[in-house]
């Protein structure tokens, strides 16, 4: 490690490394840093991409797929199943090999990475970013940057220290736990989500196959609900009743923030990346695409800046610009449409449930099922213009 | 007719008597309650967790966001 970077990321996740990655490849200097021992590890993740999304950020490597997935079930309150099989596949991916290949080729495009790296605090001059204090093996370190990109996860501490609100309030956060389990009766290749005030209050429950008779199962739910009741005993409860039989080979907790991206996500001389500036979809959760999405338009404008010579908020601020346009804006919708699905009563869920086995399998795509469950029940339009207008 | 009213001196340090208290023996170390402090009160290692006791303002967010039930409000 050296005194001084043109660029500093903090966080080593698909985000992170993203950003030390297109910002390295033009040439400047690049230094990532992990908090953890080791990139990839612990996953706090269900580990599920869209082809078409993780296509457009990395070309795909074979050893990074667990699991191909060719359609999904989504299980109502009332135990109503409805099929889908989209156009697209989907990957159930190891986020552990996954992880630890970005940041490999973030160091192969000349960005040094630092593990066992913990930021606790910013070096500022006036109103500007100008570095980070960094523990490394029992040692401090204050290293100087021209650009610091805090992609510091859900619990970014970066922007606060940079001057800015970015605490999410407990009913925008999905309080989330998920366990690796083996031994199951499940098809390998479908996805499951189960929905409902019984199983999983205010979010939803996902069964993600990572190979034969193994799943990710976890769920997430609002605050809002983990304040009355905790996520974990949700999870043991259907596990013990969906899969009696399944070995857990692990447990892992999280949060995700379920919100449209935080207002300001640059400053002079700082960005923030992925969950850190809350840019993962708030309806479905996934947050490795948008992060990576994120973190290649923030290495680039960051790497500009340096070569120009003016690392000013207004000279970073293609970076949110893009973003608005490339995948903000749909997390905004997604935000909207997340309010109309929390409005729902498990009736409602069951009716729209029923609705949808009308639309032939092939034909299930998400914006035809909201449309033709809207349509059909004229009381969910009711609740979708409340959100809408 | 003189009415007294006794003042009591509360000493300070018992002025705040309660405590978030995380044990780190069964934290899972994610940070959701860190997302959500709104006194950025809370020091997250790779294995270690920590409640500034100056900062924390005992607004139990974090006891509510918790996935795990482990911060708890000792009193």
């Amino acid at each position: 490690m050296k005194n001084r970077y043109d660029v500093i990321v903090v966080g080593a996740g698909p985000g992170g490394s993203w950003a030390a990655k297109h910002a390295a490849e033009r040439g400047v200097s690049v230094l990532l840093l992990e908090k953890d021992r080791e990139v990839g590890s612990p996953v706090r993740c269900a580990e599920g991409v869209s082809e078409k999304g993780i296509k457009e950020v990395v070309t795909l490597k074979d050893q990074w797929i667990a699991q191909t997935i060719r359609g999904g079930r989504v299980i109502s309150p009332g135990n109503i199943v409805v099929e889908a099989y989209p156009d697209e596949k989907g990957y159930i991916l190891h986020r552990k090999l996954f992880d630890a290949d970005l940041a490999a080729m973030a160091s192969q495009s000349g960005a040094e990475v630092v593990t066992k790296a913990y930021v606790h605090g910013l070096l500022k001059k006036n109103d500007a970013v100008t570095g980070v204090k960094v523990l490394h093996m029992g040692r401090e370190y204050q290293v100087s940057g021209s650009v610091v990109i805090g992609a510091d996860g859900v619990e970014s501490r970066v922007g606060r220290w940079a001057g800015i609100e970015t605490r999410t309030p407990p009913e925008k956060m999905a309080s989330c736990v998920q366990m690796v389990l083996s031994n199951m009766d499940i098809a390998s290749d479908m996805v499951e989500f189960y929905f409902g005030s019984q199983v999983v209050p205010g979010g939803y429950l996902w069964v993600f196959p990572k190979g034969p008779r193994t799943a990710n199962v976890g769920l997430g739910i609002s605050g809002f609900y983990s304040k009355h009741q905790k996520p974990i005993l949700y999870l043991k409860k259907f596990i013990e009743a969906r899969f009696p039989k399944a070995s857990v080979l692990s447990l892992v907790a999280g949060g995700v923030p379920t919100m449209p991206t935080l207002k300001t996500i640059v400053g002079n001389g700082w960005m923030l990346v992925g969950d850190a500036a809350r840019q993962a979809n708030p309806l479905t959760g996934g947050g490795i695409v948008n992060a990576m999405i994120a973190g290649r338009i923030a290495g680039r404008v960051a790497a500009e800046a340096v070569l120009a010579g003016d690392v000013s908020s207004k000279r970073l601020s293609p970076y949110p610009k893009e973003w608005h346009t490339l995948e903000g804006k749909n997390n905004e919708r997604s935000y909207k449409i997340k309010k109309v699905v929390d409005r729902l009563s498990d009736t409602d869920l069951d009716n729209a449930a029923q609705t949808l086995l009308d639309i032939p399998p092939e034909k299930r795509t998400a914006l035809r099922l909201f449309k033709t469950v809207l349509f059909k029940h004229p009381k969910l339009i009711l609740e979708a213009s409340k959100v809408f207008v | 007719m003189v009415l007294i009213i006794p003042v009591l001196r509360v000493p300070e340090e018992c002025m705040k008597e309660a405590v978030i208290f995380i044990d780190n023996e069964r934290c899972d170390f994610c940070g959701t309650c860190v997302g959500v402090c709104p006194a950025d009160a809370i020091e997250l290692t790779e294995s270690t967790i920590s409640v500034d006791k100056k900062r924390c303002t005992l607004c139990r967010e974090c006891v509510d966001i918790c996935p795990l039930g482990i911060p708890e409000v000792l009193e």
